[in-house]
């Protein structure tokens, strides 16, 4: 509870907007398409060198990216199929 | 002879004043005195002949003239009021691609020897339409609601009027004016409202106007006046009015009119609405 609540209910609903249009619109101007060809390829080359050790569906990898302020964090996440199927 | 200013009023996302911009706007210059024509991009959603009360006066429009089958001086409609007003209406065909490159540019470049002013009403979206509508601009009025997709959409519109345009494309750089349309003073105090301020920073685009919403705007619309004729003491004419002046290039400092309110009215505020 901070000291303005004390004088009526003072909407944050504004800075919220404000802070997700600025993130958004940072990557938006930067983007130029690369985003998503990089992820794709880096895809193709998991995908292969997981490949040459273990038999896996190519639709089980996954990468997904995540931005937040100023970091991006990419996710890898790989389904390995059971040692016995295999 | 003149050499028109032409300017185009685009937002990227639909709805959020557009026309009713390039109606006040254009009627205002006229109000000054200049020779103002007003172009309605939009083929196939004609409405800036609504807006202005001229909707029943139209013959020809801007795909006959693109496609040589009328002049220019047959397709003007002129203003009721204002003789030195006129509206060059949109095609209501379903033909998307009835605007050619080069016929807008021929028709923009007559219409610059017979006005002072252009303005060009673009139609919503990034598709041809709004590209042909900012192609020939001298300068662009950005209109955004203070509200997350329409500012989103703005700066999206703003990457086109950099890259496509006729003067991007010369190594210029196009003069853009951010009027902030459909503004509640009382909702952005209380932080339920993107507040000017904000929307200035985000965009990076310099204030031209910020327009409250009011009820007239409406009531405008419905007897086909431009806000700025229908009623002068309006607060939403008020700020088109001062934006004028700040494109004619006076140098005033930017405020948002308001209602006027009796102190009984201030005291039961929110009660009545």
């Amino acid at each position: 509870m901070n000291l303005l609540s004390l004088f009526g209910k003072r909407g944050e609903s504004a800075s919220v907007a404000k802070n997700r249009l600025q993130i958004l619109l940072a990557h938006e101007r930067a983007d130029d398409g690369s985003d998503a060809v990089l992820i794709s390829s880096l895809r193709e080359d998991i995908l292969a060198v997981v490949a040459k050790r273990v038999a896996i569906d190519p639709d089980s990898v996954r990468l997904e990216m995540d931005r937040t302020g100023d970091v991006t964090t990419l996710g890898i996440d790989i389904e390995l199929p059971s040692a016995r199927a295999s | 002879m003149s050499n028109a200013t032409v300017v185009v009023v685009t937002s990227g996302k639909g709805g959020v004043g557009k026309t009713t911009t390039t109606a006040a706007i254009a009627s205002a210059l006229a109000k000054e005195g200049y020779q103002v024509c007003a172009i309605d991009f939009d083929v196939g959603l004609r409405n800036l002949d609504l807006i202005m009360g001229a909707e029943r006066r139209v013959v020809f429009d801007l795909v006959n003239v693109v496609r040589g089958e009328a002049s220019i001086k047959q397709a003007l409609v002129r203003d009721k009021k204002l003789n030195n007003l006129y509206l060059l209406p949109a095609s209501q065909t379903r033909d998307k691609d009835a605007l050619t490159e080069e016929g807008v540019a021929s028709v923009i470049s007559e219409l610059r020897m017979y006005f002072d002013w252009v303005i060009c009403d673009s139609p919503a979206g990034i598709e041809r339409g709004a590209t042909l509508a900012m192609r020939h601009a001298d300068e662009a009025i950005i209109v955004s609601n203070p509200e997350v997709s329409s500012v989103r959409d703005c700066d999206r519109i703003i990457g086109l009027l950099d890259a496509k345009t006729k003067i991007a494309e010369d190594g210029g750089r196009m003069p853009k004016h951010l009027m902030i349309t459909r503004y509640d003073t009382e909702r952005a105090k209380t932080g339920d409202m993107l507040a000017t301020d904000d929307v200035v920073d985000i965009l990076s685009v310099p204030l031209i106007g910020v327009v409250p919403e009011s009820k007239d705007v409406l009531k405008a619309s419905n007897v086909g006046l431009p806000i700025t004729l229908s009623d002068e003491n309006s607060p939403a004419a008020k700020a088109y009015t001062e934006a004028v002046r700040r494109l004619l290039g006076e140098n005033i400092p930017v405020t948002i009119p308001e209602e006027k309110r009796s102190l009984l009215g201030k005291f039961f505020k929110g009660r009545a609405a």
